[in-house]
């Protein structure tokens, strides 16, 4: 989007477009998915531009992303006019995998990482083999190779029809 | 440093950070050097929550300190009295079955105490908590997972973590031997009782040890005190370590 479309919108429409830049800010460990796609922009709040707040709220405690992601927040907003926007940490409550939209799965299924498959709420979650199906073939013949991937937010599966290794993003 | 403040509140916060602190960077020794990649990166993983997990922690001790410190300071600045961390978590790593059978002991330890305290009378603290909870969640499984292998696996590996439990196990003493600052945060309905504590905890240690075939050793009295800033020898020598670029290059950034 053009910086000049964004000058254009009517002033009260400053929190609808706070959010539509934060939609642009990718992840950078995902960059298939936005922040917002993730669930990790928690809200805007404010009682109009000047005073404007966002908060982000961390996916792990120690994911180095946190705090590449806050600085892409600002310089996105500062590019766009708005860098008096308080940027904040909300812990409480904590990110959770059911906070990924429908939408950002599907693409996440696209990019060839097996998104999360069941709801944390859930209490048999971590006891049951959770069916994850391979991304590349679709089988839910797959094995765990191990408990944490490439990301603190993902797992190591193996497809044992096809035979290819593949992400699972964890359902935490 | 100035001498730690007596303030029980301070120092509890203290243990739970340097706790998850010095294992994690105890962990992060393994990176590179794990016996296959995907160990490498679980345990690596795992060192990055705890580390997460520390500066939550840490930052909300140099809040409550008051003195206008950081996370820095206290992570890097302070001497091994000044650290308050479970002696358990500062012993060397062993082989990856000593590992695995250490981080069992605390990661099943950790999570009830941080179940607990997700509903505690200190709001920041509770929320710390029900972040940290998940993460554990995964510590448990990840090691318990190994434990088995290995306790059920040959007559090699199954010796050398009874052996590492063995070593161990008198270490856990100390994560239920409450004191003052125990008692006072209990008082102050923050901390969960430790008789409860220890009952959940071997609960869940006793189901694992059965799977894997292990025996429990049997409970030793009680010699250690890392939460009261006592130590031994082994909290030096990872200090010297992790702390020399600070001491070295005061106020570097990177």
């Amino acid at each position: 989007m053009s910086l000049a479309a964004e000058v254009e919108l009517a002033p009260g429409d400053w929190q609808e477009r706070i959010w539509r830049l934060l939609g642009e800010v990718n992840d950078p460990e995902i960059p298939i998915l936005s922040i917002t796609d993730l669930g990790i922009v928690r809200y805007v709040r404010g009682t109009s531009r000047e005073d404007a707040r966002v908060g982000l709220t961390p996916t792990y405690s120690g994911c180095p992303a946190t705090e590449v992601i806050r600085r892409l927040v600002e310089a996105k907003l500062a590019r766009a006019g708005l860098a008096h926007v308080v940027i904040e940490t909300q812990l409480a409550p904590p990110w959770t995998s059911d906070w990924i939209t429908p939408a950002a799965r599907r693409k996440l299924s696209a990019y060839g990482i097996a998104p999360p498959v069941e709801s944390v709420t859930n209490p048999k979650r971590l006891f049951g083999a959770a069916q994850v199906g391979c991304p590349r073939c679709q089988s839910t013949a797959t094995r765990l190779v191990s408990e944490f991937g490439s990301t603190p937010c993902k797992a190591h599966y193996t497809c044992t029809d096809c035979l290819e290794p593949f992400d699972y993003f964890k359902c935490i | 440093m100035p001498a730690l403040s007596e303030d029980p509140r301070l120092r509890y916060v203290l243990r739970l950070a340097d706790t998850s602190l010095i294992l994690g960077q105890r962990l992060s020794e393994w990176v590179g050097h794990a016996p296959a990649l995907e160990e490498d990166l679980g345990v690596a993983n795992i060192a990055l929550d705890l580390i997460g997990q520390a500066r939550l922690l840490l930052s909300y001790a140099a809040q409550l300190e008051g003195r206008g410190g950081t996370e820095d300071e206290l992570a890097f600045l302070r001497d091994a009295a000044q650290f308050l961390n479970l002696t358990l978590v500062e012993q060397p790593n062993g082989d990856f079955g000593h590992t695995v059978v250490r981080q069992l002991l605390v990661s099943a330890f950790q999570l009830e105490l941080y179940t607990a305290l997700q509903t505690c009378a200190d709001p920041r603290l509770a929320e710390i908590a029900a972040k940290a909870v998940k993460e554990t969640q995964y510590h448990v499984r990840y090691s318990a997972s190994w434990v088995v292998r290995l306790g059920d696996g040959t007559a090699e590996s199954h010796a050398r973590v009874q052996d590492a439990l063995t070593q161990l196990w008198p270490f856990t003493t100390e994560l239920f031997a409450d004191d003052g600052v125990d008692a006072a945060m209990i008082a102050a309905g923050i901390a969960p009782d430790a008789a409860a504590l220890r009952a959940l905890w071997s609960a869940r240690i006793d189901a694992v040890l059965a799977e894997a075939t292990l025996t429990r050793p049997a409970d030793a009295p009680f010699p250690w005190h890392g939460k009261r800033g006592v130590h031994t020898e082994h909290l030096g020598y990872m200090l010297a370590e992790m702390q020399f670029l600070q001491r070295a290059y005061p106020g570097a950034e990177w």
